[in-house]
């Protein structure tokens, strides 16, 4: 991935050779070349194009901001009911992520998502030990939304 | 157009500051350390970063002033706020801070037992 930036800058800067026109626009319009280029050319490649992965990443953004929000108001709604009738619980969540910035990243989501917090990450990184703050009604959802997370890391992650 | 830039302001200050409350709340009203937590990752973390997105718009739309150390402020407490959370319920368990009695289910216990075991800490 970083080896196709690297020649997309270099082809934008050829390009401001080319047309001696050493300006932002002529980076601008060099790059998208450089782009248009490397879309032709992807069969040479070993690993997918990166723009498919910048995409990846602005989705899982995304989806980490609607997650926040989405967390919060569930917070406010605990927090504000009259009656503490919530069931905290600690459960164990297999993880299928092996490299460490993933499970780093799966961690921070599933930190900012609704009623959940982990708590500790088991020394092989193969577990990790989850509280939720209200067990009765969450589980099934909870499930849902981490598998959702860790989909869209795995489409980050993939070569 | 300015009333425009002033309601984004408005309302993003007043979400942020509606969500420090309920931290604050959560703070007093909940029961043990465990749920507090998160009241203070989550809450805490979104109300900041709603003040501070607030702060930026009036300073960009209003006095024209760019300032992009609130847009890294706010990306640094996007990182470190769950983090926080999370050292901090991690070490109270290990130190044996109880959790409510209100918990269902504790599948942690077992595993910190066995790491104890396994390092010989008491």
């Amino acid at each position: 991935m970083a080896f196709q930036i690297i020649l997309n800058f270099v082809l934008a800067f050829v390009w401001m050779f080319l047309s001696s026109n050493y300006t932002a626009t002529g980076f601008i319009v060099g790059f998208i070349l450089g782009i248009i280029l490397l879309i032709i050319m992807r069969r040479f490649f070993t690993t997918r194009l990166y723009v498919y992965r910048i995409w990846a990443i602005i989705k899982l953004t995304l989806l980490f901001l609607k997650e926040l929000v989405l967390a919060n108001i569930q917070v406010l709604r605990v927090v504000l009911k009259p009656k503490l009738d919530m069931q905290p619980a600690f459960f164990a969540y297999p993880t299928v992520l092996t490299q460490e910035w993933e499970i780093t990243l799966l961690s921070s989501l599933i930190t900012l998502t609704p009623g959940t917090v982990v708590v500790h990450v088991s020394d092989d990184a193969k577990t990790l030990y989850v509280h939720a703050i209200d067990m009765s009604d969450v589980d099934e959802a909870i499930t849902a939304i981490r598998d959702s997370f860790e989909k869209a890391i795995l489409e980050v992650s993939k070569s | 157009m300015t009333i425009l830039a002033n309601s984004l302001v408005i309302f993003f200050i007043s979400i942020g500051v509606l969500f420090i409350v309920v931290t604050a709340i959560g703070l007093i009203r909940l029961p043990d350390l465990y749920t507090r937590a998160h009241a203070a990752s989550k809450s805490a973390t979104l109300g900041v970063m709603c003040v501070l997105i607030g702060v930026f718009f009036h300073f960009w739309l209003i006095e024209d002033h760019f300032n992009p150390r609130i847009l890294l402020g706010i990306l640094f407490l996007f990182i470190t706020g769950p983090v926080g959370g999370h050292i901090m319920t991690r070490s109270s368990y290990i130190a044996g801070v109880k959790p409510w009695k209100g918990t269902v289910r504790d599948e942690l216990g077992p595993e910190i037992d066995r790491m104890k075991k396994e390092q010989g800490i008491k």
